[in-house]
């Protein structure tokens, strides 16, 4: 599994990246080199970095991140080159001839140890009032070359406002090191574009578009400069007080819908290594630290396959039987509220091709505060919605002033996976030692497909499971082994896959009032494709722009962030390639273990079409509450 | 700044006529032509020293369908202006040098970076650069030679002192933020666009259209041995004759004080900001890449002077100019102003500024570019060459 590397921004924004022979196998490929007195090989084209790292050697580093295209700017990871009269920053120094390296010599460590020295002296703030308090890659720093004083002073007082414009971002340019991988996150990794050094010399700091407040500029909300950011400079806009006050008010009832992938994450913030889903443990946690309620946002992912899976049902047969030229094709998805603004901002003239159904998390607000207050008879001013995410751009989702369908803010409160971490920690609770306990009910357990919307793929996947069988009445798992369809699985970053449609079955009673029978399906073969990462996603569109195969597709799963929800921006820190596959793994064994796994056959979700949403799928109920629409944003920055 | 060519010497204001070394070049080929480079044992006249032949022939074996040939114009080096007098009096050197680079290389294409400030010398070259054009000295199949195509483009600087770096000029030219690049890739294989680029100085293409023209072995009978042909000096401060001179290479600094007439010396500063800086024991030092190996700016400080406020100006400089990117030289040089402001008020310990002295050290083999690997140089040697009068003069330090 890789995630495709060569998706990368105009060759003119990428900083530089360092090339290397697609075969390491072939004469004069690999390069004999000594370190601190030891004999390796490594490929040609290698870092010194890498090459230490495969051979155990450590080298601390600051600006460098396995996600993105190479800055050496810290000037943290020096290394002397036997014959070179400065000391060369591995992580941007490729071999390409024999070489003599020395990783711990004095000049080298006394070099690291100014830089480090240099770095604090404008770091402002204290470790003990700082969110990345024991996870800063600059306090590891320090720990590691034994700082005890400031050598070269210290800032005494911010000299910057913090931006907390931004519903999901928040920036401290007081902690920030200059390292740009949020620049280069921005830029290189996510097409965005948002940050750039601006001004000059000892001046220069990360700036926006003329400098303007973050919520005033094209940021899509992602927040994956924040998983990369190697201090406190970059954060979420944390909502937890205001929830802690509403648990802590009697008169409020604070429910909690939890989205896939936090469960899956959420036990690295405990020390447990990557992998590890502690679906039930969090639940029991939850009410332990004061929630009403523990909903399953699988729920609605369920209910969104149904609702968009129509769609996109309505969508093909006034396309193909009506002959509707009106009709845009291929449908995008719309679960992702980066992917959201990004289309919104960058390609507006598409947005009809992105499915009207909300988000899990907005339809799960949408029916909180209308049919669930109903049944329980809770007033609905008085519940305190919260949403436990991956992610930052739901904060700013739930924050749409378009988003209040039920009459009220659907969703308060967008947490995430970090911010629930922490309140866990205050209560004094150690997640993995907790037993384990269900969802509640009336929403009750969801299925396995709306359980891997987490991962990339996810979304197409679920939405597979149920076309496939609603269409053809053939069973998915005599279709494809296990029910994984593994053709859209993995972490390259477009996929594309068809499926031929041989056969046609009975139409469900669900569907009845939208469409004939299937005939008109017969024999078509369904052409889907998958994104993650924008900057995959600006791929597709630039070739359904240029009228490629893309745009011949029938649905399209974008998700902003790479990996999908999983490596969303409210996942803990930090992150890589390995450590999303390892969540992935974690999401996709528990769908693998649950009794069900198909969305068209969660009965609670039938049992939702019957008592409350009576007109079906896409009918008018579920367009008033499941439904909304986009604004045509554009790039245009007041 | 003082405009006027003070001497000229054997070599750079030697007889040349338009076209010499382009007609030349020719003539011999494009094997000879490195040839007489690697004779002549020219090394770029920019600052750095580099031996030109090499970089030619490293990207002249470079292979790409695009090449290019830049003279870096930017001339930002403080105390330097020779450059400036060459592209307006001698225009035909500096572009002949270019074409030869662009045959010599396989480049079909010229771009001079001009400094900002000397926009108004950019219509006369273009006018001129119009009849080399009209000569056939630029443009398609150059003096009648099938397939040596070259043009020469004129292209401004933006006023930031890191975009006359090699690597920051190319990034400033590609439309992005004046910062240098990670080397390696060296722009010899990855230069502007990505094209193997050589980027020279004004003065090193000047020199080379003379080596062309009348051979290596005339152009290293000059100079010493390690340091061939002659030397543009910019000479400015306390003297009576500032200006721009042509001096051979082995000049002692106490000459040359003699020749620009100055007195009362004090100090000199060679090599501009970023060089450094000697006091009159060292004026029998000679000029040179076995010594002082520099661009050219000599700027001369009587006895009325105040070294710490010479010093405290380089190192304002270095705070403003610093692209910003890399931790040493963007924070380090302000720990040295810092450093020399506590000595002006005497509120400083030597345990401090020896402490400030290995930081320079640092950035010296530490910063990303040669900007924060030299900026260091005035404050260590300012403080070492001056410390009776910075140290016993002022307070004396805690
Ligand atoms: C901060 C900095 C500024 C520089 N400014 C100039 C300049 O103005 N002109 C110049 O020719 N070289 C300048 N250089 C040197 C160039 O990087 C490069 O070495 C030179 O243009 C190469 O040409 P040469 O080999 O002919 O000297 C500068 C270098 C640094 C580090
Ligand atoms: S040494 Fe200074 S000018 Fe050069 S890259 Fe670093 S910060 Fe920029």
């Amino acid at each position: 599994m890789k995630e495709n590397k060569e998706t990368r921004a105009p060759e003119s924004q990428k900083g530089h990246t360092i090339e290397k022979p697609k075969s390491s196998e072939g004469i004069g490929s690999m390069v004999s080199i000594e370190i601190n007195g030891n004999k390796y090989s490594v490929p040609l084209g290698t870092t010194i970095l890498e090459a230490c790292k495969q051979n155990q050697i450590h080298i601390p580093t600051l600006c460098h991140h396995d996600d993105l295209c190479i800055a050496g700017v810290c000037r943290v990871c020096l290394v002397e080159v036997e014959g070179m009269r400065t000391l060369q920053a591995s992580c941007a120094y490729p071999i390409t001839h024999s070489l003599k390296i020395h990783t711990t010599s004095p000049q080298v460590r006394r070099a690291r140890r100014h830089v480090i020295d240099l770095l604090l002296s404008e770091h402002y703030g204290e470790c003990y009032a700082c969110v990345r308090n024991n996870n800063c890659e600059l306090q590891s720093l320090a720990k590691e070359y034994g700082v005890d004083q400031f050598t070269f002073g210290h800032v005494s007082a911010p000299l910057f406002e913090e931006d907390k414009s931004s519903y999901s971002v928040v920036r401290d340019m007081n902690k920030c090191v200059l390292c740009k991988r949020c620049v280069r996150t921005c830029i290189d990794l996510q097409e965005v574009g948002v940050l750039e050094s601006i001004y000059r010399g000892h001046e220069t700091r990360i700036g926006t578009f003329l400098d303007k407040p973050l919520a005033d500029v094209i940021c899509i909300n992602c927040g994956q400069c924040i998983n990369r950011c190697p201090t406190g400079a970059l954060k979420a806009n944390d909502p937890s007080d205001e929830i802690w006050l509403a648990i802590d008010d009697p008169t409020k009832h604070v429910v909690i819908q939890t989205a896939p992938s936090p469960r899956a994450a959420i036990g690295e913030e405990f020390d447990l290594g990557p992998g590890h889903s502690l679906t039930g443990q969090m639940n029991t946690a939850l009410r332990r630290i004061g929630f009403d309620k523990v909903f399953d946002t699988n729920f609605t992912a369920d209910l969104t396959i149904m609702e968009e899976g129509t769609e996109l049902i309505i969508r093909l047969y006034k396309a193909l039987v009506e002959g509707d030229k009106q009709i845009a094709l291929p449908q995008f998805t719309s679960c992702s509220p980066g992917w959201v603004k990004y289309i919104e901002h960058f390609y507006p003239e598409y947005l009809d091709h992105v499915s009207s159904a909300k988000s899990p998390q907005q339809m799960f607000g949408a029916l909180i505060k209308t049919w669930y207050s109903k049944k329980e008879g809770i007033d609905p001013a008085n519940i305190v919605s919260v949403a436990l995410m991956p992610c930052a751009a739901k904060k700013y989702e739930c924050n749409r002033p378009e988003m209040v369908d039920s009459g009220y803010k659907d969703v308060d409160y967008g947490l995430t996976t970090r911010e629930l971490a922490q309140m866990i920690k205050e209560s004094g609770i150690y997640l993995p030692e907790m037993g384990k306990s269900h969802f509640d009910d009336p929403f009750g357990d969801a299925s396995g497909a709306g359980l891997i919307f987490g991962a990339t793929g996810g979304v197409m996947e679920a939405a597979l499971r149920t076309i496939i069988e609603l269409v053809t009445g053939v069973k998915v798992e005599n279709v494809f082994e296990n029910m994984n369809i593994v053709p859209v699985r993995g972490f390259e970053g477009i996929r594309y896959a068809e499926l031929p449609i041989e056969k046609v079955g009975p139409v469900p009673e669900i569907l009845k009032p939208l469409v004939p029978n299937w005939d008109w399906l017969k024999g078509a073969t369904l052409k889907v494709a998958i994104a993650h990462g924008t900057a995959n996603a600006k791929k597709i569109m630039e070739d359904i722009k240029a009228g490629g195969k893309f745009s011949e597709c029938h649905f399209i799963e974008f998700m902003a962030c790479p990996g999908g929800c999983l490596g969303g921006g409210g996942q803990p820190i930090p992150t890589s390639q390995e450590i999303r596959a390892k969540r992935a793994e974690a999401i996709y064994n528990e769908d693998a273990s649950l009794p069900l796994r198909k969305s068209h056959e969660n009965k609670h979700v039938l049992e939702l079409y019957n008592d409350f949403l009576t007109d079906g799928p896409c009918g008018h109920i579920s367009h008033k509450l499941l439904h909304t629409h986009y604004t045509p944003r554009g790039k245009y920055i007041a | 700044m003082e405009n006027k060519v003070k001497r000229e010497g054997a070599v750079i204001f030697s007889e040349y006529n338009r076209g010499d070394a382009v007609k030349k070049a020719i003539s011999i080929g494009r094997e000879d032509v490195l040839f007489e480079l690697k004779e002549s044992k020219l090394r770029g006249r920019g600052g750095a020293g580099f031996p030109t032949s090499t970089k030619w022939m490293l990207t002249a074996a470079a292979k790409s369908d695009k090449k290019y040939v830049i003279c870096n114009a930017d001339e930002g080096e403080p105390g330097t202006f020779k450059d400036r007098v060459l592209l307006l009096e001698y225009p035909e050197l500096v572009f002949d040098g270019m074409v030869v680079g662009g045959y010599a290389i396989g480049a079909k294409e010229g771009i001079v970076y001009l400094r900002g400030e000397y926009e108004y010398m950019l219509k006369s070259l273009q006018d001129y650069l119009e009849e080399m054009r009209k000569d056939n000295l630029l443009g398609k199949d150059i003096l009648g030679k099938k397939g040596f195509d070259f043009d020469i483009i004129i292209r401004l600087g933006s006023g930031a002192y890191v975009c006359g770096e090699e690597t920051a000029l190319i990034e400033s030219l590609e439309g992005h933020r004046g910062e240098a690049r990670n080397r390696p890739p060296f722009p010899v294989n990855t230069g502007l666009n990505g094209k193997p680029t050589t980027v020279n100085n004004v003065e090193t293409f000047a020199s080379v259209a003379h080596i062309v023209t009348k051979g290596g072995s005339w152009y290293s009978q000059h100079g010493t041995d390690k340091s061939t042909g002659s030397k543009l000096f910019s000479v400015s401060g306390d003297c009576k004759k500032p200006g721009v001179y042509e001096l051979p290479w082995g000049t002692t600094i106490n000459e040359l004080l003699k020749i620009v007439e100055a007195d009362n010396t004090k100090a000199v500063q060679v090599g501009g900001a970023s060089g450094l800086c000697i006091s009159k024991s060292q004026f029998d030092r000679q000029l040179g890449y076995e010594d002082l190996g520099t661009g050219g700016s000599i700027m001369v400080f009587n006895e009325s002077r105040n070294m710490l406020h010479v010093l405290k100006n380089f190192m304002e400089f270095f705070v403003e100019e610093s692209c910003g990117q890399c931790t040493p030289c963007r924070i380090g040089n302000v720990k040295l102003l810092e450093g020399v402001e506590m000595i002006e008020k005497g509120e400083y310990t030597f345990n401090y500024i020896n402490k400030l002295k290995e930081l320079g050290e640092t950035m010296r083999i530490s910063s990303k570019c040669g900007l924060g690997q030299s900026s260091p140089n005035p404050f260590i040697s300012i403080l070492e060459n001056f410390k009776e009068e910075i140290f016993n003069n002022g307070k004396g330090g805690k």
